[in-house]
């Protein structure tokens, strides 16, 4: 599948990403092999420098692995990741190690992201250390709004969002041009969520960061992705710009979590599209297209069932990919 | 007894008492080491180890003998306990209670010493194959099967066999190093859930070494179960020592240890059990005073049980 | 569903909940005097950010709040159906837990006993309360199943928890809390565990059999978009206070508490073009060190000298000063905030 061409090459670009896993097999290991749990099922996409790619799904679809193999942090089964045209999976470890100054991640739990047996000074030394860098550590809990009294605080003296900040300035202890966040605002209650979430499109405008935006809340992602792409199963089912994806989405998927996402607002009349059944397994998915058992489309058809629709542009040269037999027409 | 060794073992004993109520004090600021003394067992058995490492670490000063010399084969063999030999004499005449002191030396600096050795050997073992599994640790735990299948006993009696009169530290190393098989399994254990905590995921993606990874992050974390472990590897070396001294391949006579005491005690057990009575007593109780520390150790280190 | 000028099922005065800490860091305070009354068939959201005392108080009404470190002070009152919960023998207690008034949690993993079936941990309540034999309890566990929209529910009657998915679980939660149909029920945040597209399912789910049922529902939760569209009166909790009261369109519409206000501008909306969020400065204080005067002053635009030296009773927002505190009943909309008697101040937003 082709992205749209864009004038200059991309900083991140992830080209039919696979992972999978082993199923275990029963009898402790004598039993038949079992067919493979693929989490990540062919995933592409490109971020251009200094914007933020939203990538949205519900447990199971697979981004925090998407993140997580980009970044080598799990090896991939397939597929390549181009950072500023070089090929991550082709790195040796030396070369490795210094790109991984370039490409960061910050996590989804405040609490288990820190280790709990080191200060906040010792956390953020130790990434300077490493690389013989000569930042500060009050350098850097300055820039994410933390008072140097932190310092020599360990984490479980910290509240949920001041954690989160540590694990930010960790992340941009290195310098780094491209971070992973995964669901960095999932655990936070709402007004922290805020903070973080400012604080974070400030970084990026400060910085010039490119980010990678993991969540399952297509609010949240609102608010800082300029583009956004939808995964279900292992897959990406649509691609395209916010505004777009939020006025007009064409995959019914991405249609039902718009209306599943509660609004704050008593007088929203959504005409709520609930889902039934389950979020699928990836270790089981269905044939055909991985959302028909789901599917709330009136066109839904014997098609749905059999064939597997391709991520295609959907008008062409509109930059908006979806993959749905029935993009054209999509759901009210 | 001459008076410097009385006065050298009450103030044995003060000291003792003295510091299990200082680490009391200390405790009472930290919630973990409340939970720690929470265990009556604990206390108590801090204080025994303290006493048994003053004697040691002070033999010269509690023993008023020589613990090889022989006074007076005749007529002082296996005098029972009195003021002046206050553990009586074996039947060598020599003075139990400094055979006793000097053997705590040996005793307990083995039982340190072997722990120490088997406890870093089996923490790294453990560590490295936690945390690169597949064939690594595929490897090494089938190591580690072997060596918890082989008995023990027998690998001394062979290193015996092959080296006439096994020097001292010898003993020791073979003692520790056919001691870290079980240590292994808890740090493996403990290092496969921890390498999948996001801030050791963190430390990789910040692009540290592996050997940091492991050593600056995982391991400290993994400290608690090592650290009981360590408390109860120091109470089986011990037996260990004591069996084999017992069985004569263990420390070589004249050197006391509380193990070839036992031995030499045996058969006058019943006319003259003191020789015998006490260095099994020692062992009981600095044994059972390190299974309830580890108990202690384990409720106080529990991450679990620790306030949020 | 509103709320019908009946009297209330369910009154809670002056709860206080304390908690014991041993570090001498002295007594936290999770929840120190909420009002609320809940009126049958309606849902009544109780709302507001972790460390609130939202959950605390949930636990206390059906007095699970566990003991040491905890209490509930002598002056609190928890009246259902005019009996005083908190005054009552533990065996009375019990024929009213899971019977009249039922509870559903946060973690349907850990809420679920992983070595028992689905069907008899639904039939257990039925055996409990209504005395059923187990084959009647059986049956009655599978037409729960099937209420709450579980499918082919003879086959899953016999499965174990760990064989079911996140949200079939919370489903089974529902069945078994709602067996011997209660009065009350209580969810304490019901959703916050599962994905948005099965979080609608539940929330759909339980309008529905609130609906059928015809039981009132106290729907705790931090998510204002699940108060708004779930609910006919919202509580909004801070510092283990009660700080606004109102019907749901018009809190919405007009949120007179700075915190209600800052909440409402914080929460990331899908109908909004991307911008910029208000986020609330500062964060939730620690049980133990309440800030003195009004509790929200230290994060609060408007704040003056008299918010910080007097802590505002809940006033009566549609108009002057109320009389009492916390008789938040029918359509009244109060709150604890001196903008309430000095609206002007809110031109001086710092």
């Amino acid at each position: 599948m082709t992205a749209p061409t864009l004038v200059a090459a991309p900083l991140v670009d992830v080209r039919d990403l696979v992972k999978h896993y082993a199923a275990e097999r029963r009898w402790f290991g004598l039993g038949r092999p079992r067919p493979p749990v693929r989490a990540v099922d062919g995933v592409s996409f490109t971020i251009p420098s200094g914007r933020t790619l939203g990538l949205v799904g519900e447990s199971g679809s697979g981004k925090t692995t998407v993140g997580r193999t980009m970044l080598r942090l799990q090896e991939a089964t397939g597929g390549r990741v181009l950072f500023e045209g070089r090929d991550v999976f082709a790195l040796d470890s030396g070369a490795l190690r210094a790109l991984r100054r370039r490409m960061q991640i910050v996590f989804q739990d405040p609490y288990s992201s820190l280790n709990p047996r080191m200060t906040v000074q010792e956390t953020l030394r130790e990434p300077l250390e490493i690389h013989g860098l000569a930042g500060t550590v009050a350098a850097l809990l300055d820039e994410v709004g933390l008072d140097a009294v932190f310092a020599k605080r360990y984490p479980h003296e910290l509240s949920g969002g001041q954690r989160q900040r540590v694990g930010i300035a960790r992340a941009l202890s290195v310098e780094p041009q491209f971070i992973v966040c995964d669901e960095p605002v999932s655990a936070l209650d709402v007004s922290v969520q805020a903070q973080v979430l400012n604080l974070l499109a400030d970084l990026q405008a400060r910085r010039r960061l490119t980010y990678l935006f993991i969540a399952h809340d297509l609010a949240v992602v609102r608010h800082i992705a300029d583009d956004v792409a939808v995964m279900y199963l292992g897959k990406i089912v649509e691609r395209a710009p916010a505004a777009e994806i939020y006025a007009l989405p064409r995959h019914p998927y991405t249609r039902a979590l718009l209306s599943a996402v509660p609004e704050p607002d008593p007088k929203a009349k959504k005409s709520r599209i609930v889902l039934s059944g389950d979020v699928p397994s990836p270790a089981t998915p269905p044939p055909g297209c991985p959302f028909h058992p789901r599917c709330p489309h009136p066109l839904k058809s014997e098609r749905c069932r059999t064939q597997v629709p391709p991520l295609r542009e959907v008008p062409a040269g509109s930059g908006h990919l979806a993959a749905c037999h029935y993009a054209e027409q999509p759901m009210k | 007894m001459t008076f410097g060794s009385w006065l050298a073992l009450v103030v044995a004993i003060v000291l003792s008492a003295e510091v299990v109520r200082w680490l009391r004090h200390r405790a009472l600021r930290h919630e973990r080491w409340r939970r720690f003394f929470r265990h009556p067992t604990a206390a108590w058995g801090c204080g025994i180890l303290t006493f048994f490492i003053i004697v040691a670490i002070a033999a010269p000063l509690v023993a008023p003998l020589d613990p090889i010399v022989q006074p007076d084969p005749v007529r002082l063999k296996n005098h029972p306990p009195s003021l002046t030999f206050l553990m009586g004499t074996d039947v060598f005449s020599r003075d139990v209670w400094s055979r006793f002191a000097y053997g705590a030396r040996v005793s307990l600096g083995i039982g340190a010493l072997g722990a120490l050795i088997a406890v870093a050997l089996g923490s790294c073992v453990g560590a490295v194959a936690g945390y690169y599994r597949r064939w690594v640790d595929a490897i090494l735990m089938r190591g580690v099967d072997i060596g918890l299948a082989l008995p023990r006993i027998f690998i001394v009696l062979m290193a015996v066999a092959l080296w006439d009169r096994l020097p001292f530290a010898w003993l020791t190393l073979v003692i520790g190093l056919t001691s870290w098989f079980a240590t292994s399994r808890l740090v493996r254990a403990e290092v496969l859930a921890l390498r999948e905590r996001d801030f050791v995921v963190a430390a990789r993606a910040l692009g540290a070494p592996s050997s940091r990874v492991i050593f600056g992050h995982v391991l400290p974390n993994a400290a608690a179960p090592i650290i009981v472990s360590a408390a109860l590897s120091v109470g089986n070396v011990l037996l260990l020592e004591a069996s084999l001294s017992f069985l004569g391949i263990g420390v070589a006579p004249p050197r006391p240890s509380w193990g070839n005491m036992i031995a030499d005690g045996a058969l006058t057990i019943y006319t003259a059990p003191w020789t015998t009575l006490f260095a099994g007593l020692a062992i009981s109780l600095v044994v059972m005073s390190l299974n309830a520390v580890a108990d202690g150790l384990r409720d106080a280190l529990d991450p679990r049980q620790d306030p949020a | 569903m509103t709320a019908t000028p009946a009297a209330a099922l369910l009154r809670v005065r002056d709860l206080k909940t304390y908690f014991v800490t041993e570090h001498g860091r002295g007594t936290a305070r999770a929840v120190d005097e909420i009002s609320f009354d809940l009126y049958p068939g309606e849902t009544l959201g109780i709302v507001g950010e972790s460390g609130c005392g939202k959950t605390v108080t949930s636990l206390s009404i059906l007095r699970l709040v566990p003991e040491p470190p905890g209490h509930i002070l002598p002056g609190s009152l928890i009246e259902f159906e005019g009996r005083n919960l908190l005054a009552l023998a533990p065996p009375e207690l019990r024929s009213i837990r899971g019977n009249q008034i039922a509870m559903i949690f946060q973690e349907p993993m850990t809420s679920l006993n992983p070595v028992f079936t689905v069907g008899d941990q639904i039939a257990e309540a039925a055996i409990i309360h209504q005395r059923l034999s187990r084959r009647a309890a059986r049956a009655r566990a599978i037409e729960m199943l099937k209420l709450v929209g579980i499918p082919d529910p003879e086959q899953r009657v016999d499965d174990y928890p760990h064989q079911m998915s996140g949200g079939m679980r919370q489903r089974v939660m529902i069945a078994m809390a709602l067996i011997c149909h209660p009065k009350v029920l209580i969810a304490d945040e019901p959703t916050t565990a599962l994905d948005v597209t099965i979080q609608a399912q539940i929330l759909e789910l339980l309008d529905r059999l609130q609906h059928e049922l015809g039981m009132a529902v106290l729907l705790i939760t931090h998510d204002l978009g699940v108060v708004a569209g779930h609910t006919d009166r919202v509580v909004v909790m801070y510092a283990g206070r009660v700080v606004e009261t109102a019907p749901t369109t018009e809190l919405f519409e007009h949120p007179t508490h700075p915190y209600t206000e800052g909440l409402l501008a914080a929460v990331p909306r899908v109908d909004t073009p991307r911008s910029r969020l208000q986020a609330i400065p500062g964060q939730v204080p620690a049980a133990t060190a309440w800030p003195a005067g009004c509790r929200f002053h230290p994060r609060c635009p408007y704040a003056w000298e008299k918010c910080v030296a007097q802590e505002p009773p809940l006033l009566d927002a549609g108009g002057g000063e109320g009389e009492g505190e916390g008789e938040g009943e029918g359509g009244r909309h109060t709150a604890r905030c001196w903008l309430v008697t000095e609206p002007e101040r809110r031109q001086a937003k710092r």
